[in-house]
């Protein structure tokens, strides 16, 4: 028995409409990504690629094309119907983060996993195993206000994650991050990705993209390249001589 | 080569390879590890400069070993080495050349060139990550080096994207 993609999308079109303008900023977009793949989406600003991921989250409308999640056409769904999907299947971290302001920290993590149908010790177990993992176990009975934007972040990240969701989905997740907490995401991402989660994440951060079995490239809102990351077999482990060279 | 052994020497005198061992504790596995011949050859011109001075050491059993001081002179070239300020790095890129005359002459196209770069780079990037895995967490100038080679190589790649942007 052969899974269905997580993702499917074909010819997939975004046309926005300022003052009566039609302005394209995705122009025919094809991709599959099968379960358990990572997905790392590349672009200069303003190449469409946000506006995808939105599209594949739900979080705006597609002018033409087919969007199918789990083997389910989700592109026809009505708004009320997309959100159950989304919350049986997708997980998000985007760049606004949407933290529920008036719940602590802890509780935005496990209100998904509630939503989803764990109990409430799954929820805990599994909300205080992603806090510790991002090392924001003791900033659990916050509220997302007092944290730093890298904190609340992670908590966003944490909170994506709480449900096990099919598809992670993630809008540069190391955006707002310095070096050492970048560190703590890349390790989650490659952990869970290890576990056989399937992620499609936009990023302009090298760490993370390096981390994907694919990158995908967007310019002006089409697919200019799809491809693994190949290993590089030439250089010898235990060195970086061809990469770092001091001079004296 | 030179002036880092210079450097070690105004420490403390030295042979050869005590100074190859010093290099690596220092910079850790992101350096490649200096080749003891080029150690020596290096120590050899710098004595025959009137930088450095051998002194033989009699060992029971074994050669003499030869241990190496820094005189005057060397350590005025190691201050003046100090004081001066250090080229930036310069752009010496390959690949901006291939992208720039390869299609000039049909051979290939530069969006394909771009693309197989990038993936290049994160391939590049991956091993960088391997190593700062590997690399103990409590030296900190093996950290910097590898953190250096990285935001280097994120600037290649927000270039390359330029690149792409303009010239694709």
């Amino acid at each position: 028995m052969t899974q269905p993609p997580v993702v499917k999308v074909t010819g997939l079109v975004k046309i926005y409409q300022t003052g009566g303008l039609p302005v394209p900023a995705v122009r025919g977009v094809d991709l599959v990504v099968e379960a358990g793949e990572f997905v790392a989406i590349m672009g200069p600003s303003g190449s469409g690629k946000s506006t995808f991921v939105h599209m594949l989250g739900g979080l705006e409308t597609r002018t033409s094309g087919e969007i199918w999640l789990d083997g389910k056409r989700a592109d026809t769904l009505s708004e009320s119907a997309w959100a159950v999907l989304r919350r049986q299947k997708v997980g998000f971290v985007f760049q606004f983060l949407n933290l529920v302001t008036n719940m602590t920290v802890a509780d935005n993590v496990e209100l998904p996993a509630l939503l989803g149908g764990a109990s409430p010790r799954q929820a805990r177990e599994r909300r205080e195993y992603l806090l510790s993992e991002l090392g924001l176990e003791e900033r659990a009975a916050a509220a997302p206000g007092r944290l730093s934007g890298g904190e609340q972040q992670r908590v966003a990240l944490a909170r994506a994650l709480a449900n096990h969701p099919r598809l992670l989905l993630a809008d540069e997740p190391t955006g707002n991050l310095d070096s050492r907490n970048t560190r703590d995401v890349l390790k989650l991402l490659g952990k869970v990705h290890r576990q056989g989660q399937t992620i499609v994440l936009v990023t302009h951060d090298a760490r993370v993209a390096s981390m994907a079995d694919r990158v995908v490239s967007i310019l002006d809102g089409q697919i200019v390249d799809d491809a693994p990351i190949a290993r590089a077999p030439r250089r010898p482990v235990g060195t970086a001589g061809d990469i770092v060279e001091l001079h004296g | 080569m030179r002036l880092p052994l210079l450097a070690l020497l105004a420490k403390e005198p030295a042979h050869g390879y005590e100074l190859k061992q010093a290099l690596e504790a220092t910079f850790g596995s992101a350096y490649p590890s200096p080749n003891i011949g080029q150690i020596y050859v290096t120590l050899g011109r710098l004595e025959k400069d009137g930088y450095v001075r051998a002194v033989d050491v009699e060992q029971s059993n074994r050669p003499n070993k030869k241990v190496y001081y820094l005189t005057a002179a060397g350590r005025e070239a190691l201050e003046a080495w100090v004081d001066e300020p250090t080229e930036g790095p310069r752009v010496r890129d390959e690949f901006f050349m291939k992208l720039v005359l390869a299609p000039l002459t049909g051979i290939s196209d530069r969006m394909a060139l771009v693309n197989r770069q990038r993936r290049h780079y994160l391939s590049l990037m991956r091993d960088l990550d391997e190593l700062a895995e590997r690399t103990d967490p409590g030296n900190r100038v093996a950290r910097l080096l590898i953190e250096g080679a990285m935001l280097h190589l994120q600037a290649d790649l927000d270039w390359l994207e330029r690149c792409q942007e303009d010239l694709t």
